[in-house]
């Protein structure tokens, strides 16, 4: 058994904390400023500028790109021969606590969803922990903003459902995700599991990379289709209208039953956030 | 680019046009879902507003802490729709302009148009520009709310586009 320390732990997570909120990924930026290089319209390119200005000032003065802070969800990937001595779901929401309050993010959880009358905190966070092979852990801080969020949804087609209904269903979404989402989106599609593992799946998808094709070839087409049709909705960056109304769209696939196809549509904001290490 | 100066009248904005870009300076209350609800609780008990709304701009922002040598931390808008249930009763006791972002309510459109008020929108999901706008902060009323309180937010050359004009035109549609 490989022992990982509790300390090591909370660092690194506290770390990714600040990371995922200040500094946007890589693809997310590079998609950005193509997206700004290709926008003809007046209003929609300086839209993008403005995007792209908020990451840079965010980046050198370390505040937060967005005061959406997010509900922070965590990915872990832990090896079987990796030992800690305490609930890693402990530490890592320990950790969520120290990096968000001591990088003065946003305090955004209600721990009461119903009466909603709790002082506001900095966790629990969504934390799905996955066992694999080997000694290493892996872990992503995903902060997701609600107003995106909120425009998500869960579709349980039928299994004979062609691919127009299900992309139809996706276009859809995003249509009426409109334009208080903060567009240019990311889209994160998940199809196939149960209704709730669809969703989980869509969130993963948005970890892929952006910039880089689907190794399945039917699904890379699938999405080179999709990127298409919700662009010819000419919703735009902030809702201007322009090329951009989403700057990529990844589908993440698990086998499902004989009766259902779940489909799982999560959208992004502009400001796709997440940060990873391998301990 | 048009500049705006606080505090606003009806006249004031009555030239603005939907699609225009305008530079504010002056004074913006943060406000968003439960400050909203508290809000509207008060006029419903035929209570007074912890703040005159009357002529006032409202900015749907819950702000990030401010960081050490900085007034606020990032401040973007959030999304306007989750207030269009109680924008239409604000307005008619004198709410006179509101800040988010993306679209309105049929409803909120006509209190607009009838009050002769405006809607504008800002950068969206770019809390770390705009918190540079911002010159003072200051507690209103709700702390207890957290991010979700009332700050009086003195902002200089903020940057704004009018979504619908007290003409009631709508730059989405």
């Amino acid at each position: 058994m490989r022992e990982i320390s509790i300390q090591l732990i909370l660092q690194e997570v506290e770390k990714l904390c600040v990371k995922a909120n200040t500094e946007l990924r890589g693809d997310v930026l590079s998609l950005l400023k193509e997206a700004k290089r290709a926008e003809k319209k007046r209003f929609s390119a300086k839209a993008l500028s403005a995007i792209l200005d908020n990451a840079e000032i965010a980046l050198k003065e370390k505040l937060a790109i967005c005061q959406d802070t997010g509900m922070p969800v965590v990915f872990v990937e832990m090896g079987n021969n990796v030992h800690i001595k305490v609930n890693i779901t402990k530490i890592i929401n320990e950790a969520v606590k120290k990096g968000y309050a001591s990088n003065y993010l946003r305090a955004s959880i209600q721990k009461d969803p119903v009466f909603r009358n709790e002082k506001l905190a900095y966790s629990p966070a969504i934390i799905h922990v996955d066992i694999v092979s080997g000694s290493k852990l892996k872990i992503t801080v995903l902060p997701k903003g609600f107003g995106s969020e909120n425009k998500s949804k869960v579709k349980m087609l039928n299994p004979t459902s062609t691919l127009d209904e299900i992309e139809n269903f996706i276009v859809e979404s995003v249509k009426k995700a409109g334009a208080g989402a903060c567009p240019p989106y990311f889209i994160g599609v998940g199809i196939g599991g149960t209704q709730d593992y669809a969703g989980l799946l869509a969130k993963q998808a948005l970890l892929m990379p952006f910039d880089k094709l689907n190794k399945d070839k039917k699904l890379a087409l699938m999405q080179k289709r999709l990127i298409k049709k919700i662009n010819a909705l000419d919703i735009g960056p902030f809702g201007f209208g322009g090329k951009s109304t989403a700057l990529g769209v990844n589908i993440k696939t698990y086998p499902t039953h004989i009766a259902g196809m779940p489909v799982a549509v999560n959208i992004s904001c502009h400001a796709l956030r997440s940060a990873s290490i391998t301990i | 680019m048009e500049k705006l100066i606080g505090p606003l009248t009806k006249k004031k904005i009555s030239g603005l046009k939907s699609g225009q870009e305008v530079l504010y300076t002056g004074v913006m209350y943060t406000a968003r879902d439960q400050a909203h609800k508290r809000m509207i609780d008060l006029l419903e008990k035929k209570k007074p507003l912890p703040f005159d709304i009357k002529d006032k701009v409202i900015y749907y922002c819950g702000p990030n802490p401010a960081p050490k040598g900085k007034v606020v931390g990032s401040c973007g808008p959030t999304t306007s729709s989750r207030m269009d249930k109680f924008t239409p009763r604000l307005m008619d006791s004198g709410l006179l302009a509101t800040i988010g972002k993306g679209e309105r309510s049929v409803d909120v459109a006509k209190a607009i148009k009838k009050n002769r008020a405006i809607y504008f929108i800002t950068y969206a999901g770019c809390g770390a520009l705009l918190s540079k706008y911002v010159k003072k902060r200051r507690l209103i009323c709700f702390k207890d709310l957290g991010a979700e309180a009332v700050f009086a937010f003195e902002v200089k050359d903020f940057p704004l586009i009018v979504a619908i004009d007290s003409k009631g035109v709508n730059i989405y549609e």
